[in-house]
């Protein structure tokens, strides 16, 4: 708001200052001319000349300065209003005096210099304001050295205002000297002129109008105060003469300068004008296809950008892409119909072109003139490029017009950077998508791990004739752990242990199927190697190809003291004899389940069977057990297995599976596992 | 991790497995023997005498391809295995649905005898 109220104050001055000087410079006039000696000292009308010059100047500078944003066509435009301005006043008086026609009053000499201070007044006004506007124009992209030489140039002009103010008489070498060097200075700032490789073409065309235009009203406010002066010569000598005020003549002959340079410039920079705005569109088209990753949805978003901004930048009449898949492909097309392009494939492909386009070559390569041979086809120039996600050729980008020889090296080269941008952006977002499908997976593994978790029993069956407990943990990748027991009747338990092979939902979803076969077998009671039989054949239809399940699966029949047992492939039992205090492994014969796929799996597996006694110890496990390692990378192992086992001998099922666990994990060096751990304890009594 | 080395012996394909064959590099083995039998191999031998270890989904390779073996009359036999990874092979019962010779002059005579 101050300024504004400054910006007032100064016009008021000016305003105020330049009537002043009109009646000052009247009266001396007019006192000459009727040879009286003026009251007014003669210097007075220099000094409010300048103080007029002042105020304008500081007008206009903030008045700019207010508006920082302007263009350069607006900052012309301001000039050029200001010119309008002038003329038109200038014309209006013109205008009077001539419908006045040759009356006395239009030869009185107070009148001829009234028209020649208002003339002077709104000229100076007129250049001022163009100066300012230079002055920012001059200044864009300015460099510490320009600006320099620019403030000793501003504020030379301002000091002569003070030599001049006085009434120093008039030493023409000096005056000449002072004039060269601000001309001098005045040339080599107008050839700063960066300002104008901004402007698009509409601009520049613009800008080339106001300049003229600004040019026509200089010459035109020069010729109207020369014309003036020379009347004034004719009355009277002691009149206000710009013509000897250093800083108007500077003035004039630097703003006139400048625009004749400004218009030459941009005139002859016009037919290059398209090249600096392709330039512009390259980087902008460029900007696009790299942050189209993060804003797009799909890798066809990513080609239909590079479709457009190649086809944009080249000035392409159309644009297809071919993308590779593992043995298809699809092709995307921009301003061309699916069987054009595929005509031109086919008809480059039969023309036995080794280029891109049958993607036997890596090079990019301008194969117009194969399509010269092309009956039917509107297009006469083809470029096409190879696009590469982590170095692997997964499509061609091909472009084609209409225009023969359409193409030049420039071209090839920008396209080719889009086209590897656009590989890039195509790899980040496939990586992207790799993060969330292992997300995706992650998520997937959670469920698995609670369902497997939920597949094993809260309870195990109990019994007077034995102490039974049971333990699993499974690593982040799920395995296929299973345990389970089942009473048949009061006097018979029956118990399995298995591994499902492969690991994540398979798994659990395998382990489910042997839930439902255990479930469902055990409960009639039959012999461990039917049991065994049977579960082959049901899981025959339920396991792919490669998969299988190791299991162990017993009968405990506490009237006889006796245990049936079959192993199909699991890890053997290791069982503790409490009457010579030994430990043993049962390496029984017998294959996994789902290995052998017919009915021949019954003469791989047997029925086995001991006797029990109190104190004795069963102890089952999974691999997970004797595979784990340590950081040395030793397994587990079964000795070391068998002789924890006989430390352990007087514990209950429970502290001997807490003890064993609390050894594994001491063993292996850390709480993460990397396989499952799975026990299950039998002690009898 | 897995190396598989592939030569040609007596009209025999030997694959020589060097390494660790766990969930992830049983593709490889797989791959390796899919691609002996695409070539029409009827003799393959797999060397194991510097097979450190295999897991369940290694043994589940062997495994899958044991009756279209049959089916086309491809022998193969295994030899060289150290004392643990005999022992995988025979927890799950592989030793006796696979022929295991001691070394290669025994598997060599074994595979003539299939």
């Amino acid at each position: 708001m101050r300024t504004k109220a400054i910006i007032r104050l100064l016009f008021m001055v000016g305003v105020i200052t330049w009537l002043a000087l009109v009646f000052t410079d009247i009266s001396i006039v007019l006192s000459t001319k009727s040879n009286i000696k003026s009251d007014i000292p003669s210097w007075l009308p220099n000094v409010l000349l300048n103080l007029f010059i002042l105020a304008l100047y500081y007008y206009y500078r903030l008045k700019l300065e207010r508006d920082d944003i302007l263009n350069f066509v607006d900052l012309l435009w301001r000039v050029f209003a200001t010119g309008l301005v002038a003329t038109v006043i200038s014309l209006a008086i013109k205008l009077i005096e001539n419908l006045l026609g040759s009356t006395k009053l239009t030869g009185y000499v107070v009148f001829i210099d009234l028209v020649y201070l208002i003339n002077l007044g709104l000229m100076i006004g007129f250049l001022i304001m163009a100066f300012t506007a230079w002055k920012r124009l001059i200044l864009y992209q300015k460099s510490k050295w320009l600006l320099r030489l620019w403030n000793f140039f501003e504020w030379g002009l301002l000091f002569t205002l003070i030599y001049n103010s006085f009434d120093v008489p008039f030493i023409e070498p000096l005056f000449i000297s002072l004039l060269v060097l601000f001309v001098i200075i005045g040339l080599i700032l107008s050839g700063n002129m960066k300002w104008v490789a901004y402007l698009n073409f509409r601009q520049k065309w613009t800008s080339l109008l106001l300049l003229l235009l600004t040019i026509f009203y200089l010459l035109y406010g020069l010729f109207t105060l020369n014309f003036l002066i020379e009347s004034l010569k004719l009355q009277t000598e002691l009149f206000t003469n710009y013509k000897v005020h250093i800083f108007v003549i500077s003035l004039i002959i630097f703003v006139t300068l400048y625009s004749i340079f400004s218009f030459l410039v941009i005139l002859f920079n016009l037919p290059t004008t398209s090249v600096f705005e392709q330039k512009l569109e390259e980087v902008v088209n460029f900007q696009r296809i790299s942050q189209s990753i993060q804003t797009e949805q799909s890798e066809e978003s990513v080609y239909n950008i590079l479709l457009e901004t190649s086809v944009s930048t080249v000035f392409a009449d159309a644009a297809w892409l071919e993308i590779k898949s593992s043995n298809s492909s699809k092709l995307f097309n921009y301003k061309i119909t699916d069987k054009e392009a595929y005509d031109i494939i086919a008809h480059l492909n039969s023309q036995n072109v080794k280029g891109v386009l049958d993607q036997g070559s890596d090079k990019t390569r301008n194969l117009s003139k194969h399509l010269s041979s092309l009956k039917g086809s509107r297009f006469r120039s083809i470029l096409a490029f190879p696009i590469y996600v982590k170095g692997e050729n997964i499509g061609t980008l091909a472009l084609v017009k209409e225009l023969a020889e359409g193409f030049n090296k420039e071209m090839t080269k920008i396209v080719s950077t889009f086209a590897n941008q656009a590989g890039i952006s195509i790899e980040n977002f496939r990586l992207m998508e790799e993060a969330l499908q292992n997300e995706r997976y992650k998520e997937e593994l959670k469920i698995a791990k609670t369902v497997q978790k939920s597949l094993l029993p809260e309870m195990l069956e109990q019994d007077q004739d034995f102490d039974i407990a049971a333990f699993s943990e499974s690593a982040d990748e799920v395995g296929g752990d299973y345990y389970d027991t089942l009473r048949i009747n009061e006097k018979q338990v029956s118990l399995i242990i298995a591994d499902v092979s492969g690991k994540g939902t398979t798994a659990a979803f395998h382990m489910s199927q042997m839930k439902g076969i255990f479930h469902s077998l055990a409960q009639y009671c039959i012999e461990p190697d039917e049991f065994m039989k049977r579960a082959n054949q049901a899981l025959i239809y339920c396991l792919e190809r490669g998969s299988f399940i190791s299991a162990t699966f017993f009968i405990v029949n506490t009237e006889t003291k006796k245990v049936h047992y079959s192993r199909a492939g699991h890890c053997p039992v290791l069982y503790y004899h409490s009457k010579d205090d030994t430990s043993e492994y049962f390496r029984d014969k017998g294959i996994a389940l789902g290995m052998v796929r017919n009915k021949s799996y019954g003469s791989f597996i047997q029925s086995y069977e001991f006797n029990y006694k109190p104190g004795d110890i069963m102890l089952l496990y999974t691999d997970g057990i004797t595979e784990a390692k340590n950081e040395r990378g030793e397994e587990f192992g079964y000795e070391r297995l068998a002789g924890i086992l006989l430390e352990l001998k007087s514990l209950l099922p429970k502290q001997i599976q807490e003890q064993l666990i609390g050894k594994l994990y001491e063993f292996s060096g850390s709480t993460n596992i990397n396989d499952d751990y799975t026990t299950m304890i039998i002690k009898f009594k | 991790m897995i190396h598989i080395k592939r030569l040609q012996e007596d009209g025999a394909d030997v694959l020589a497995l060097i390494g660790e064959i766990d969930a992830s590099s049983s593709i490889e083995l797989d791959l390796a023997i899919a691609k002996s039998v695409g070539e029409g191999f009827k003799k393959i031998l797999i060397d194991c005498s510097s097979l450190e270890y295999i897991s369940s989904a290694g043994l589940g390779v062997f495994m899958s391809y044991i009756e279209e073996f049959k089916d086309k009359h491809i022998a193969m036999v295994l030899f060289g295995m150290n004392e643990k990874v005999a022992n995988t092979f025979e927890i799950l019962g592989l030793n006796e649905l696979l022929t295991i010779g001691k070394d290669k002059v025994q598997a060599k005579k074994l595979i003539n005898e299939l």
